[in-house]
């Protein structure tokens, strides 16, 4: 190896080259932006103009109506799929769970249009119903990473805890309300992780549905089309801290290897 | 008592068939429709084979289509490479080190893919003034997005392995590079590969990073199946149902086939 000694940690190098420059440096200077003006001065008017325009606030808001509904609606959808799937004896369920996970593998947008298809024969026009086509398309998109999670916890569950239950005098709903819920948790916060973050910004979503409204998505992408990097910075930061937040809460109640976006089955 | 288990399971049965059926039927009502003159679905015209014909006939469409699996698998395995040797690396570093290539690698994978393309975009295109058209910026947006992805699923192999056959190997003379290649690696791949499999299919269906990188004249199938959606051309809009079902005939046709493979991978052990 000639003069420099081959040790195995200097093999992660490159990396940590690749993500100090392309991860930990775009991240700086995000952060210096939104907090800069034109002028290069520091100021918190981008931050406090986010907190006070009702433009931004109500794109905030709407946001999060977005991405509540459609998580409440995954999760009604997809807990039962994964229930009967997990306390199922049948034979092929793992082909059967393949076929729910298998349109992720679809590009998104070509799903999103073959759902757009579909939503038009139905509904004439889309532009009638923006809010309802945008959470169809959401859940549409979403659904299989909902499933995922949670259909692996109830795969896990212990069944002689729901026996000794039932033995113990519970009825059925009992069994379920005390004792299947309560250890699902973890399968249904992943899933809930998945859908809800990806529902705050996929605005392609709307966008191929003819939902004009902004989301926090595309309110990134409307400064930056006008060039104003200070102000788009700021939604950046804002949409990132949002995140940082609702990892940080869930991260105590999920499972350590409940791999994401599709790796599970990989 | 068993009637009412049989009536459960029916039941059972009706609401996964019928969730099925929602999750295929914009697919296959599409699929259906690439293989008529019709441009609207709803109104049923001759079987033509013409929308397959323009997929590949078409340009545009195939410099797009050419260009996306190209950008795909170059960054995938850019990503591989990145993220195995980080993995490995990190994996013997010492507790900082590690600490440091865990946590960055972990702001990729939670963060929105909006956010991920803003902020490369703002500092390679902004602030250090790369052209877009040189593809770098697109390029290192998608080994951004995708070597956590293969980090991750390394790490859990490099847990697995058995540290000592290490030290054997080098106890038996073998240099640390042997040691690693013939001795770690091997124990890794699965990892690698899925890590590969799962950059590929990241990258095929990124939009948010490409629409912040890419160069003002390429397209990948995300890029170009939005706008298409808002132009008026319909003989690229069907030509795209065309390719929505040749990509889903493809993603059938691996999962078959991997399926069959581990299963008589499973029969050998």
């Amino acid at each position: 190896m000639g003069m420099l000694r081959f040790s195995r940690k200097q093999l992660c190098i490159p990396y940590a080259v690749f993500l100090l420059c392309f991860v930990a440096a775009p991240l700086l200077v995000i952060i210096y932006y939104a907090f800069t003006n034109g002028e290069g001065q520091f100021t918190l008017e981008n931050l406090t103009g986010f907190f006070t325009s009702p433009y931004t606030i109500g794109t905030l808001a709407y946001s999060f109506a977005v991405a509540v509904v459609t998580t409440c609606v995954c999760l009604l959808l997809a807990y039962p799929i994964a229930y009967i799937l997990a306390r199922s004896g049948w034979r092929q369920k793992s082909v059967i769970v393949l076929m729910f996970v298998m349109p992720m593998w679809i590009n998104f947008t070509l799903r999103i249009t073959a759902l757009k298809e579909i939503l038009t024969m139905i509904e004439g026009n889309l532009a009638f119903h923006p809010f309802l086509n945008t959470i169809i398309g959401m859940t549409y998109d979403f659904l299989p990473f909902m499933i995922l999670p949670m259909y692996t916890t109830l795969l896990k569950l212990d069944k002689s805890l729901l026996e000794a239950a039932a033995d113990l005098g519970a009825d059925p709903v009992q069994v379920f309300c005390k004792v299947t819920l309560p250890l699902s948790i973890p399968g249904i916060i992943s899933g809930v992780v998945m859908v809800f973050l990806p529902s705050m910004t996929n605005y392609v979503v709307l966008d191929m549905l003819y939902n004009s409204t902004y989301i926090m998505g595309s309110l990134i992408g409307s400064f930056f089309s006008a060039y104003d990097w200070h102000n788009g910075s700021m939604i950046a930061l804002i949409l990132l801290l949002i995140i940082l937040v609702f990892t940080l809460i869930t991260d105590r109640y999920t499972e350590e290897d409940t791999g994401n976006r599709g790796g599970a089955l990989l | 008592m068993r009637k009412d288990q049989m009536r459960k399971d029916l039941f059972g049965k009706i609401f996964i068939g019928a969730m099925l059926l929602l999750l295929y039927l914009p697919i296959l009502v599409l699929a259906f429709y690439s293989f008529t003159t019709s441009a609207n679905i709803g109104s049923v015209h001759g079987f033509t084979m013409d929308n397959y014909i323009n997929l590949f006939s078409n340009e545009e469409l195939r410099e797009m289509i050419l260009g996306t699996v190209l950008l795909a698998f170059g960054s995938a395995f850019l990503a591989t490479v990145l993220g195995t040797l980080g993995a490995v690396g990190a994996f013997y570093a010492k507790k900082a080190a590690k600490g440091f290539v865990g946590i960055m690698n972990q702001v990729p994978v939670i963060n929105a893919d909006v956010v991920t393309g803003f902020s490369v975009c703002i500092m390679l295109v902004v602030v250090l003034g790369v052209d877009k058209s040189t593809f770098v910026p697109l390029v290192i947006g998608h080994v951004v997005l995708c070597a956590p992805f293969v980090y991750l699923s390394v790490v859990p192999r490099l847990k697995q392995m058995d540290t000592s056959l290490y030290e054997a190997a080098m106890d038996l003379g073998a240099t640390p590079r042997q040691a690693l290649t013939k001795v770690v690696l091997p124990q890794i791949q699965p990892g690698i590969v899925s890590g590969f499999a799962l950059a590929v299919t990241l990258s095929l269906d990124d939009y948010f990073i490409a629409s912040y990188t890419k160069p003002a004249t390429f397209d990948t199938i995300s890029t170009y199946v939005v706008n298409a959606t808002k132009g008026s051309q319909t003989e690229i809009k069907t030509a795209l149902w065309a390719l929505s079902t040749l990509i889903f005939l493809i993603v059938i046709l691996v999962v078959a086939v991997m399926n069959l493979s581990g299963r008589k991978a499973g029969e050998k052990d």
